[in-house]
């Protein structure tokens, strides 16, 4: 528990690299509260955030994203906007820019964001007074993702510090695993990124130092605490990095015959969508080490403590 | 925050012994026929709450149910509150339907922190109805909102805060007056 004086300072959640430990505990902590809101047995909702207005604006495709983020701001009694990309002005011609200004003359208190470009949420941030939220970002960041992920594993093992946590699979396209990398290593976990030499881009250990990479996922199992599998991008081009499915399936695939390798208690995670049979198999998915939907169900509380936190004035802002 | 003494209006052998009253009219008023439960508001109201269940068990001779309620996120003045602390978890382990609830606050001021712990606790349930216990009634009420049971009853300026501490979160039981800075 941070201490009664910490003030959580952001406006936006543009990713998890500009938030210090003490930022990420205070997200964790205030999504504890919001769980028991989901959990109650009637009334799910809070009045927190009655009369804000959110808009969601999602430039790709995402279901579970916007869903989790539509199910927090209902649940803190928001007003909500959904912009859709596809029969926007964009398709017109509009820059992001331009649309940015037409929404801020909505004056919209916060915008929930995916859009590819990495930069388009500091864009979106320098240009408005709104709140902006990246809801994922081409392969840069995902950083609401990294959080329910981190709070997964902690509500699991009641820590994150000294968790011994591999990362397997299509690191290369992945925004998920960027976001998750600054918040596991911010927080004292071991890192380890698992996959074949094609999809481990160069320059990882520049950026984060302290982290393993491998290409041997059976040498890796059997000291890990937690396995996050990472789906196969194909609509992303991962199929131009791997011989075939078959071939990426016998040494990176989570199946019964690797669950063995792992230690009894290892958690296995998954951000989903699941490609079944490639990356991971469906009796390991739906299996008892499986935590693939308490993620989704955390993804509300975590979402909320978010929305709540950029709100809600603290303290002195940093952006 | 003080900046000046706090003169003491109640020692930590007062306070309890206002307690103890406190405990026997909450008997008095409901005797062993009601489902009585507790629901403490974070945070020293819960410390209250705690130390009342404990004594009200020992004259009833029965478990008292014990809830905590945070309302910050049930505030009317949430979007004007600057450095709010991260809001904890509201922990209602019964179900409040058929209980007489009693609702412990450590100071009752403006009536506002009780109208949102009432909207809170409703969305948990419907109790058979909510009684309010505080420990001082310092006055400056802008509700209409009344104790059922109070220890303390006074009318404090104000620019006067009335403080309670309790061992477990301050170290030292009492109840203090301090100037506003």
């Amino acid at each position: 528990m941070p201490s009664e004086r910490y003030l959580f300072p952001h406006r936006h959640l543009l990713g998890i690299e500009p938030l210090s430990p003490q930022d990420i505990t205070a997200i964790l902590d205030q999504a504890r509260a919001f769980e028991e809101v989901c959990e109650r047995p009637e009334i799910k909702i809070v009045p927190a955030l009655r009369k804000r207005l959110i808009v969601n604006l999602f430039f790709e495709n995402s279901t579970r994203t916007r869903n989790s983020f539509e199910i927090a701001e209902k649940r803190l009694s928001a007003e909500i906007i959904n912009f859709d990309a596809d029969t926007s002005s964009l398709s017109k011609g509009e820059t992001l820019v331009d649309t940015a200004m037409n929404l801020e003359s909505m004056r919209p208190d916060l915008i929930v964001m995916r859009h590819a470009a990495p930069g388009a949420h500091a864009l979106l941030a320098r240009h408005m007074k709104a709140s902006i939220v990246n809801a994922g970002d081409g392969a840069h960041e995902h950083p609401t993702q990294a959080l329910l992920d981190a709070y997964t594993l902690r509500k699991r093992f009641g820590r994150l510090e000294g968790l011994r946590i591999a990362i397997v699979g299509d690191i290369r396209n992945s925004r998920v695993v960027r976001s998750n990398l600054w918040l596991l290593t911010k927080m004292g976990a071991h890192v380890t990124l698992v996959a074949p030499p094609t999809l481990l881009p160069p320059g990882l250990r520049d950026t984060w130092p302290g982290i393993t990479l491998s290409n041997d996922l059976d040498a890796t199992l059997p000291s890990q605490d937690a396995v996050m599998m990472l789906r196969c991008q194909f609509e992303r081009g991962t199929g131009a990095f791997i011989p075939s499915q078959g071939e990426y399936a016998r040494f990176f695939q989570l199946n019964a015959a690797r669950m063995r390798r792992c230690k009894p208690d290892v958690a296995v995670l998954h951000p989903g969508p699941i490609n079944r049979g490639v990356e991971i198999t469906s009796d390991v998915a739906d299996g008892p080490n499986s935590l693939v939907l308490q993620q989704v169900t955390n993804g509300v509380p975590v979402r909320m403590a978010v929305l709540f936190l950029l709100c809600n004035p603290h303290g002195e802002q940093v952006p | 925050m003080p900046d000046t003494p706090s003169p003491c209006l109640l020692d930590a052998r007062q306070m309890d012994v206002h307690l103890q009253r406190l405990c026997r009219e909450i008997v008095a008023a409901f005797g062993n026929n009601e489902s009585l439960a507790l629901v403490g508001i974070r945070t020293r109201g819960l410390s209250l709450a705690e130390r009342l269940a404990v004594m009200l068990q020992e004259i009833l001779q029965k478990e008292i149910p014990l809830g905590a309620l945070d309302i910050t996120l049930y505030r009317d003045d949430l979007s004007e509150l600057a450095g709010s602390p991260i809001v904890r978890p509201t922990e209602i382990p019964f179900s409040l339907k058929g209980h007489t609830l009693v609702l412990v606050d450590d100071v009752l001021f403006t009536g506002r922190t009780i109208r949102a712990a009432m909207d809170a606790l409703l969305d948990h349930g419907r109790p058979t109805r909510i009684w309010l216990a505080a420990l001082v009634d310092r006055g400056g009420r802008q509700l209409p909102i009344q104790a059922d049971f109070m220890a303390l009853k006074l009318e404090v300026p104000l620019d006067q805060r009335v403080s309670v501490k309790v061992k477990e979160i301050d170290g030292v039981d009492g109840v203090f007056m301090e100037t506003r800075v």
